[in-house]
């Protein structure tokens, strides 16, 4: 989908050389190209973004790499800012397994209602199952979190005789709230499959289910991939939701029905009153956490470029 | 298994997706409004919150969320459009281009718990700006730019090519093409991605918590301290001794982001009715 070369910016006629033929005066010209580098110039400001966080999210970070080491920082199982250890292995471990069970939960859900709205769902239909994704991207994680704390933490709590704070209250709010991401790109990636696939599957007699698992699915593997991905990285870094459900102890716990401790919230909870090298680990963890989410963008891209590789196609 | 059986079976299993996705959020719209409606009042909006927060209004915090986010809008939408004119209009596919992308879609992927601390790192200590609306606003902004620019880019190329082919047979230069031509063709969509990141920012609250301070404070200046109706709800929801309160801030917050959403919508199909 590049520009055509006519979209590009014309010599004025001195510098082309075409003589009598004036195509734009000299002013025109540096009008234009001004405004050319300005836009690149806004453009740019999301490469500073990037670069302005990692900057200053690092320095203030860094001294945790220097002082206590990377992998003793990674591996550390002891957070406590009075003993002044500072290891980050529970907080890790939180972050996988709630995200991990989000995962289980939610992608079957956000993936059924991608297909159902791809290739079951009539117009009708899908105009009250889409817009209801969409609404549900678009509901605050405090609200989820306020959802979560009181009417699924009771429940919760009831089943396993327990407070209701900890992993399994968290995985079914962070499933909810990643339906949204992995079945929007996910019902993007099914419908972007060209038409004639499957108008031959039916042709040979497929059911609507053997076209879905045997054809559209396969063909959608890679976006559908990506979605979950994508997913993975909004499970990750979402804060404020988990924090009003996962009881936030800074251990590793032996259930999954007791208080557990993510990155994202570790950070929460310890930041009013951190300072010194607490508070610098703090800005360890969200250092790991952003290199986290960008490794999984890279991913994303790679598979795209791995995509257009065998097909030839996007 | 019969295939007719096994289809059967399987499109149930979709529909039932498809009605649990709806039914959660049917569940958690009608959860905040069936337990806020009796605590909305005129009352509740326009006083302030008194005593431990145990008693009172929100009008606070209603001030604060909208001043930020209409201030980040104000930052956000100027950058984020040019940005957009630039990548569908001008750029050449390449390594810039390549990295200009990479770095959106990373920003678009950022937790928002580390926006939160950057923006505490570099506007409110580096650049001494301090807990205010500036400093939320602009940490904002870097959360909406992507979504904005993504939504733009995708408006900008939904012109058709004949649009700018006419303008340009008239003799006109790039800029005007664009200015003229292509932005305003693409005008209700850019509008619809702007309302639709400013209503995520208006439920963001891991940012702001760190960037605006938690004070309750009547924002007047962008350098004041405030604190945004998401974290008032959080704090009440967890201090948990004035429910009632956090039921009306959340129905309040529920609201104000179905308009956005809602509102969008809306004007989307009544601009695309017209044309």
């Amino acid at each position: 989908m590049s520009n055509d070369s006519q979209d590009r910016l014309e010599r004025p006629a001195s510098e082309s050389g075409a003589g009598s033929l004036r195509l734009m005066s000299r002013t025109t010209y540096f009008k234009e190209l001004v405004l050319e580098n300005l836009f690149l110039l806004c453009a740019f400001v999301a490469v500073a973004g990037v670069v302005l966080i990692f900057a200053f999210v690092g320095v203030r970070g860094w001294p945790v790499f220097v002082e206590i080491g990377l992998w003793n920082f990674l591996s550390g199982s002891e957070w406590s800012a009075t003993s002044g250890e500072f290891g980050i292995l529970a907080p890790i471990y939180g972050s996988v397994v709630v995200m991990a069970g989000a995962l289980i939960l939610g992608t079957p859900l956000a993936v059924g209602t991608a297909i159902f709205l791809s290739e079951i769902a009539s117009p009708r239909v899908r105009g009250i199952v889409r817009p209801a994704v969409e609404l549900l991207a678009g509901i605050p994680s405090v609200i989820f979190g306020f959802f979560g704390l009181l009417i699924l933490r009771p429940i919760v709590a009831r089943m396993t005789d327990g407070l209701g704070f900890g992993a399994i209250t968290g995985w079914i709010i962070l499933a909810i709230m990643i339906v949204p991401t992995v079945a929007t790109l996910s019902e993007d990636a099914l419908r972007s499959i060209h038409p004639g696939i499957r108008e031959a599957s039916y042709a040979m007699g497929a059911t609507t289910w053997q076209t879905i698992r045997r054809v559209l699915v396969p063909a959608a593997k890679i976006g559908i991939i990506d979605a979950i991905i994508l997913g993975m990285g909004r499970a990750i870094g979402e804060t404020m939701a988990v924090l009003m459900v996962l009881g936030n102890a800074p251990w590793i716990p032996g259930s999954f029905s007791e208080p557990i401790a993510t990155l994202t919230t570790q950070i929460v909870m310890d930041m009013p009153y951190a300072s010194g090298m607490h508070r610098t680990a703090l800005f360890g963890m969200a250092i790991i956490l952003f290199a986290v989410s960008m490794l999984l963008v890279a991913a994303v891209r790679m598979l795209s470029r791995l995509q257009t590789a065998i097909t030839g196609e996007r | 298994m019969d295939k007719r059986v096994a289809n059967a079976i399987a499109l149930t299993a979709l529909w039932v997706s498809a009605l649990t996705t709806v039914a959660i959020l049917a569940a958690v719209i009608l959860y905040v409004f069936v337990n806020g409606i009796s605590q909305l009042s005129l009352e509740f909006i326009f006083t302030w919150p008194h005593g431990v927060n145990s008693e009172g209004g929100v009008w606070p915090t209603i001030v604060s969320t909208l001043y930020v986010t209409a201030l980040a809008m104000l930052i956000v939408t100027p950058v984020a459009v040019l940005a957009a004119v630039y990548l569908a209009e001008y750029a050449v596919q390449g390594r810039l281009v390549g990295m200009i992308r990479f770095a959106a879609d990373s920003l678009a992927s950022v937790p928002s718990i580390v926006m939160g601390l950057f923006g505490l790192a570099l506007f409110v200590e580096a650049m001494g700006i301090g807990f205010s609306m500036l400093s939320a606003a602009m940490a904002l902004s870097f959360l909406m730019l992507p979504i904005v620019m993504r939504t733009t880019e995708e408006a900008i190329r939904a012109v058709p090519k004949y649009i700018r082919w006419g303008a340009y047979g008239l003799g006109a230069t790039k800029w005007q093409t664009v200015s003229r031509s292509v932005l305003p063709a693409a005008m209700p969509r850019i509008i619809t991605g702007i309302i639709l990141a400013t209503g995520r920012a208006v439920g963001e609250t891991a940012v702001v918590i760190y960037t605006m301070g938690q004070a309750i404070n009547l924002p007047l200046t962008p350098l004041d301290s405030g604190r945004p109706m998401t974290v008032h709800l959080y704090l009440l929801a967890m201090e948990g001794i004035n429910l009632p309160a956090a039921y009306g801030s959340a129905l309040l917050l529920m609201i104000m982001i179905l308009a956005f959403n809602l509102g969008a919508r809306y004007f989307l199909r009544r601009s695309s009715r017209r044309t």
